[in-house]
């Protein structure tokens, strides 16, 4: 652990606790009374660099940062939890926040250093983009082609159904904001998400509330395959030694880019402080080379090399897939195709 | 003469007055135009989208049926940063959308039309479109209305931007308009500035009619100033006639006297009669020359108001005047002498003449007999100076000032003809060109200097 002073209190903090599920909860005691309360999806693991930096910038403010799943973190701000600053990579929970007005506006030579394409008013902004991969364990794959694209991996998973049975894994976009997310952007530019999803719906997948619990598995070989996964989780993971076991693929056919986006909270009590994290958080996100940061940058909205689709576009359509009705629709359809009953 | 702004600058600010009122005229106009403009773009966009939501609207199993399309939001993501609402209602019941969005009206004339409103939304104004649709659910059609509204901010945006652009051209609009102006209000005024000039440069006794064209509203002014000149040439003629009739009918009669009583003076015997008649004839050369001087004294006067200048040798002058004078000294047996240099000024030959004669004659009547007068001119720095000496009684303690008033005459003047006039039209020549008159006593403080000081050319 990285950050030596962190007490880690699990899921025990009172506050917004009725409201929703904490997945934890760090804190870091500055020299003066004010108190800067993050809500984020992102885990401690990764952001803990990031709360470290603006700690040795602004010592005097005690931060306080909480993780909550995506879904849960939207509903939390919906009913008026006390956060400052709202940090997810479900682009679309977070836009629909600010459209309907939770979010107060925030000007800074640094949020007016971003792209057009990452930020939205002078409410939302982004200050990563990453891409959607696929994981697979090296060792479960052996002996077969590397895939790379949907339909090269739809007959891989078809052909080999004993390989795979009950050794695939994405997310359960019933739960995962990100998820959906994913799903909904995904299915609207490909047709051969439904085909890759009913091949997988027959090899019964496994579900998944979060990224990591999915690296976990196929690092550790329950999973030969993790469908849509975070890819800067992915790359962390690689980089902190997998043994080879782990290997990440990037569709060539279609590849989803979110960003990952920041905005005040309007109840915010520490809109001040809030905009300097947000500040830092855009000043490491504009960085032009790849530093000591955990997540990637924004880099120029082209995504990595080797795709051709710019990230997922901040804007009402991102709504569209919100809708109880479109959410009722696709769920429908996902359960048909995925879970099969 | 009482000088108010010039017609130059009333026009140029009258125009530029017109100008500034244009300029803010068409950049309200085009502002006002701009934000319709705005606005109906984002009426459009939101009837279309209000119109694609409308139409994916059908009925399943009884059951109104709806897909949000993904096209009819990312058009109104497309035209700006601006917040978006829905509202998808059955008859009165809330299919999906933001259930606390402003009632829409009822459009105008029924169903399949859009209908506009604008309303307060979460602290800010929005705009909505509205559609009605008739779907079949079950066995009885359902009134669906769907709302989809827009925050406005994009649309101020655009309003200001351009407003911004109109200012900018209205601004420039206005300079160039003023500067033409200027130029228009100088254009049409050059034929008076024309006529003016050609008035001022011609010659004092120029009194011919002015012969130029003019444009109509100038034609008055160029007849009155016409008939102007006509009368003033025609009165100028008459003063002229008037003092050369003056003139020849006092001095001829004069002459005719004074010769008839020289030949009385000389048939007479009796010292009486002889001693009266030589006092008549001295009252009779009084009065002609008298006469002369008052002559010589109007004609400086209306000379001097204008002035004609032309380049004259002093030297010259004074060889001619001295010449014209020299019986008269010789008769006293009085020296004139000339002690000259070049010297050359701009003025009145006639006048200047005058003067010198009027002095010169003073000093030989003041001058004993067998005496020396002299005249000398000497060129200082930037004048002229002409210096006439005798050796006659000087001019006494009388100040300078006194003995050029008119009819004023020298303590020293008993016995002598004269009229007190002589000094008066020196001076008022020399003052006309621009120089002085001096008096003071002659060298070794005897007899009288009298100099006329001139600015040279």
């Amino acid at each position: 652990m990285r950050i030596a002073c962190l007490a880690v209190v699990l899921s025990l903090w009172a506050g917004v606790a009725a409201a929703f599920e904490l997945e934890d909860h760090a804190r870091i005691d500055g020299t003066g009374p004010r108190v800067l309360r993050i809500v984020s999806t992102a885990d401690l693991e990764v952001f803990a660099p990031y709360l470290d930096a603006f700690h040795r910038r602004y010592p005097q403010i005690t931060l306080d940062y909480s993780v909550a799943s995506s879904s849960d973190l939207h509903r939390a701000i919906r009913e008026e939890a006390a956060f400052d600053l709202v940090i997810s990579s479900a682009m679309d929970l977070q836009f629909q926040l600010v459209n309907d007005g939770y979010a107060r506006s925030h000007q800074s030579e640094h949020a007016e250093a971003l792209p057009v394409w990452a930020r939205w008013r002078d409410q939302i902004f982004a200050f990563t983009t990453e891409p959607a991969v696929v994981v697979i364990s090296t060792e479960r794959f052996a002996g077969l082609a590397i895939p790379s694209t949907r339909q090269e991996l739809t007959a891989i998973l078809r052909d080999n159904p004993e390989r795979f049975l009950g050794a695939v894994g994405t997310y359960d976009v019933r739960e995962s904001g990100l998820g959906y997310l994913f799903a909904t952007q995904e299915a609207r530019a490909t047709d051969a998400y439904w085909r890759l999803s009913e091949v997988m719906g027959r090899l019964d997948p496994r579900l998944y509330c979060c990224s990591n619990a999915m690296i976990d598995d196929v690092d550790s070989g329950r999973l030969a395959l993790a469908y849509n996964v975070l890819g800067s989780y992915a790359a962390d993971r690689l980089a902190g030694g997998s043994g080879g076991r782990l290997q990440i693929l990037r569709m060539s056919d279609f590849s989803n880019v979110i960003l990952r986006t920041a905005f005040i909270a309007h109840n915010a009590s520490e809109p001040e402080a809030a905009g300097w994290f947000l500040d830092l958080l855009l000043d490491i996100g504009l960085r032009d080379t790849p530093g000591p940061w955990p997540l990637p940058p924004v880099g120029d909205g082209s995504g990595d090399a080797g795709t051709v689709f710019g990230p997922i576009r901040l804007g009402p359509s991102l709504m569209v897939y919100l809708d109880p009705l479109n959410r009722q629709a696709f769920l429908s359809e996902w359960m048909d195709a995925i879970v099969q009953q | 003469m009482m000088r108010t702004a010039s017609i130059w600058q009333r026009l140029t600010l009258l125009l530029a007055g017109v100008a500034a009122l244009l300029s803010l005229l068409s950049w309200s106009m085009v502002s006002a135009l701009a934000r319709e403009a705005a606005e109906r773009t984002q009426d459009n966009v939101l009837a279309a989208s209000a119109t694609i939501i409308a139409e994916t609207l059908r009925s399943e199993q009884g059951e109104v049926r709806l897909e949000l399309p993904y096209a009819a939001f990312s058009m109104l993501g497309a035209i700006s940063e601006d917040r978006v609402f829905y509202r998808v209602t059955a008859e009165d019941r809330l299919l999906t959308g933001y259930a606390d969005l402003p009632a829409p009206r009822p459009p105008a004339s029924g169903t399949g039309r859009v209908g506009f409103e604008t309303a307060d939304y979460r602290g800010e104004a929005v705009r909505m479109a509205s559609i009605t649709r008739q779907i079949l659910a079950g066995s009885a059609p359902v009134a669906v209305t769907v709302t989809v509204a827009q925050t406005r901010a994009g649309v101020s945006a655009i309003a200001s931007a351009l407003s911004r652009t109109a200012a900018m051209l209205s601004v420039a609009f206005f300079v160039v308009a003023v500067g033409l102006s200027a130029f228009a209000a100088r254009a049409s005024l050059r034929p008076l500035n024309e006529i003016a000039a050609a008035v001022a440069r011609r010659g004092p006794s120029d009194l011919r009619p002015l012969r130029r064209k003019a444009p109509a509203e100038l034609a008055p002014l160029m007849t009155s100033l016409n008939r102007l000149m006509e009368r003033l040439g025609s009165s100028i003629r008459r003063s002229e006639d008037f003092i050369a009739e003056a003139a020849h009918r006092v001095r001829t009669p004069l002459a005719t006297v004074r010769a008839q009583a020289e030949v009385a003076l000389r048939s007479v015997e009796d010292d009486d009669t002889k001693q009266r008649l030589r006092r008549m004839i001295r009252a009779v050369d009084e009065s002609s020359r008298s006469a002369g001087q008052l002559l010589d004294h109007a004609t400086v006067a209306y000379r001097a108001d204008d002035l004609a200048r032309s380049r004259i040798d002093l030297a010259d002058l004074a060889a001619r005047t001295t010449a014209a004078l020299s019986p008269t000294a010789a008769l006293r047996d009085i020296a004139l002498r000339l002690d000259t240099m070049p010297a050359e000024v701009t003025g009145d030959a006639v006048l200047l003449d005058n003067a010198l004669r009027n002095v010169l004659d003073n000093a030989i009547k003041y001058s004993p007999e067998d005496t020396c007068v002299t005249l000398a001119i000497r060129r200082e720095t930037g004048t002229a100076r002409i210096s006439v000496t005798d050796e006659g009684p000087g001019l006494g303690d009388g100040a300078d000032g006194d003995l050029t008033e008119r009819f004023r005459r020298g303590a020293n003047a008993e016995g002598i003809v004269g009229s007190g006039l002589g000094l008066t039209i020196a001076r008022d020549v020399l003052v006309a060109h621009g120089g002085r008159l001096e008096l003071g006593a002659g060298p070794d403080g005897r007899g009288a200097c009298v100099s006329l000081v001139l600015p040279l050319s």
